[in-house]
């Protein structure tokens, strides 16, 4: 039975990787950069459903919006003002200026915030555990909660890829920007709305996170988005099912390591299967092949 | 910035003639002019060209002599350093390659750029993406009109896909496809971004001589029901001669020739430039 709470954990955590992983994928496949201020926008969106509920007084659900909404729009200024004028600059370029905008946020957060830690309260607090087999097994009302936001959205994420226009335009744009733009995409729209997208993921992952992790501070964003990069390279950067596989078997993993070799170790664990999947499999798990063109 | 009386005030230059029937209508694309240099180098130079409503155009010459690069410049994948492009009458020197898509022209690619990972239905969907109208968020929360277009874009897929009998393809990968499908299948996206222009880089390459055949009544067909111009660059002179009305030869970035085909056949510059080698090669 312990065991296999821990496996629900696990899953737990692993859906707010892969929620977080997605915005990661996303975002490379379509823009081909790697957004590492990503992590820092949970952070964001922590705060403002933290301000929303504490200083605001508004109910769980409307401070919920407020953070999607704030780090949707913030996603979409970031996108503007420091990635699109570096469009045709060299992919070295933008990694630093992701970084710079990482250390913008936190730093920014800092003086706003300061760096007392906050405590979030949970967005289901008061809600019972459920128990089952006789109270031998119980799980946390956030874990629920948790698992079930994250399958919404993978549907919902999967139908919009899949079946939609706006969709199907970010896969060809992923695919050939220069022939996307020739059928009439408009690919700057294409990445802002990428941006959009991931950065709401990303307010709901920080809720979610802070709700079963409580402590809330200008540097929370770091370590979960590492995880969740992790995710997505694990998975096959690119590959959308590949960030919600890699989010979810890496959540498993921290947890098992966690409860079963070691507390301090967990996170070397989960960064050794890491190098040991990228050695047999370098793409990920679902990555795709590169297909050398003759 | 964009004069709009600018354009009347350079010279065009004397016009090729157009098909009889798109005398007494104005040309849907005017070149005159144009030119590009990368680095120290002119690629194209002075390249001039009138096309008819509904005209099959066709442009011919050794490799290298800047065709493709000609395709790039009226799409805009280049800047043109000289010159002046008039599409249906309007002036594009401001406008950006998804503008000249939505202006009116669409094209082909001499080496296949489909989106191989997408179903064949969904390629020609990228195409229709333009006319295919809701918003993002009754993509997500999949709202009536969401279906309502979707449905509009299915229907509009598969139509367009029987133009070469292609509807039973429709769900399978666009990058399965064997080569010749492909090739149609790119004409097909291109046709679904409603073009009055269609641009056509080497549509038969690869093809064998029965499939190419088949290819020039569809070019003909695409362009009696869209009723639209058609421009292609190609190497296979049984093609270019059998359903071109108007051919410019262009050789090391000049055109040395334009006509209609027998004009062209007999042309002793183009003889010597290109079809006396092609002769040779057979």
């Amino acid at each position: 039975m312990t065991f296999l709470s821990h496996v629900i954990n696990g899953i737990s955590l692993g859906s707010v990787y892969a929620i977080i992983a997605l915005g990661y994928t996303m975002v490379y496949g379509i823009a081909k950069m790697l957004n590492f201020a990503h992590g820092d926008v949970i952070m964001i969106g922590g705060y403002m459903c933290f301000i929303a509920t504490m200083s605001l007084h508004l109910g769980t659900i409307p401070s919920i919006l407020i953070a999607v909404i704030v780090c949707t729009l913030l996603g979409i200024v970031i996108e503007r003002l420091a990635y699109k004028p570096l469009r045709s600059a060299s992919s070295l370029a933008v990694l630093i200026t992701a970084i710079g905008v990482s250390y913008f946020l936190q730093n920014a957060a800092l003086l706003i915030w300061s760096s007392n830690t906050k405590s979030f309260k949970s967005v289901v607090a008061g809600v019972q555990p459920v128990k089952l087999f006789g109270d031998k097994l119980s799980i946390s009302a956030e874990a629920i909660l948790t698992i079930a936001v994250s399958v919404v959205i993978m549907i919902c994420l999967t139908l919009f890829t899949g079946k939609s226009k706006m969709g199907k335009a970010m896969r060809a744009v992923s695919e050939d920007r220069g022939a996307a733009q020739l059928m009439g995409i408009n690919v700057n729209k294409t990445i802002s709305m990428t941006f959009a997208i991931g950065s709401g993921l990303a307010a709901i992952a920080g809720v979610l996170l802070l709700s079963s992790y409580s402590s809330l501070t200008p540097t929370t964003g770091s370590m979960p988005g590492i995880k969740a990069f992790t995710a997505a390279v694990f998975g096959g950067i690119g590959s959308i099912p590949g960030a919600m596989l890699g989010g979810i078997l890496l959540g498993v993993i921290e947890i098992l390591g966690k409860a079963y070799i070691s507390q301090e170790l967990s996170d070397a664990i989960v960064f050794a299967v890491l190098i040991i999947v990228l050695i047999f499999k370098p793409t990920g798990l679902l990555g795709k092949k590169i297909k050398e063109k003759v | 910035m964009a004069n709009p009386n600018e354009v009347k005030l350079v010279a065009m230059p004397s016009k090729n003639k157009l098909p009889e029937r798109d005398i007494d209508k104005a040309p849907i694309l005017e070149v005159a002019h144009l030119g590009i240099d990368f680095g120290g180098l002119t690629a194209v130079d002075d390249f001039n060209i009138a096309i008819g409503r509904t005209e099959i155009a066709g442009l011919i010459g050794p490799n290298g002599a800047g065709k493709t690069t000609v395709f790039n410049m009226l799409t805009k994948v280049y800047e043109p350093t000289r010159g002046m492009i008039l599409l249906d009458g309007k002036d594009t020197a401001h406008m950006t390659t998804v503008q000249i898509n939505k202006a009116g022209i669409a094209r082909t690619f001499q080496n296949i750029r489909l989106f191989d990972k997408l179903s064949v239905e969904d390629n020609v969907k990228i195409g229709l993406h333009n006319n295919t109208d809701y918003s993002v968020f009754s993509g997500i929360i999949r709202a009536p009109k969401y279906w309502r277009e979707e449905k509009k874009a299915h229907e509009r897929a598969l139509d367009l896909l029987g133009i070469f009998d292609m509807q039973d393809l429709a769900n399978a990968q666009a990058g399965s496809l064997p080569y010749g499908a492909q090739r149609r299948l790119e004409i097909v996206r291109a046709l679904a971004t409603q073009p009055k222009l269609l641009l056509l880089d080497e549509p038969a390459a690869g093809m064998n001589p029965s499939e190419t055949a088949e290819l020039m009544d569809n070019i003909r067909k695409i362009r009696d029901t869209f009723q639209i111009a058609v421009m292609l660059i190609e190497h296979d002179m049984n093609l270019v001669m059998g359903i071109c009305e108007g051919i410019a030869v262009l050789n090391f970035g000049k055109i040395i020739a334009k006509g209609t085909p027998s004009e062209i056949q007999n042309d002793p510059v183009v003889i010597e430039a290109y079809l006396g080698k092609h002769k040779e090669e057979e």
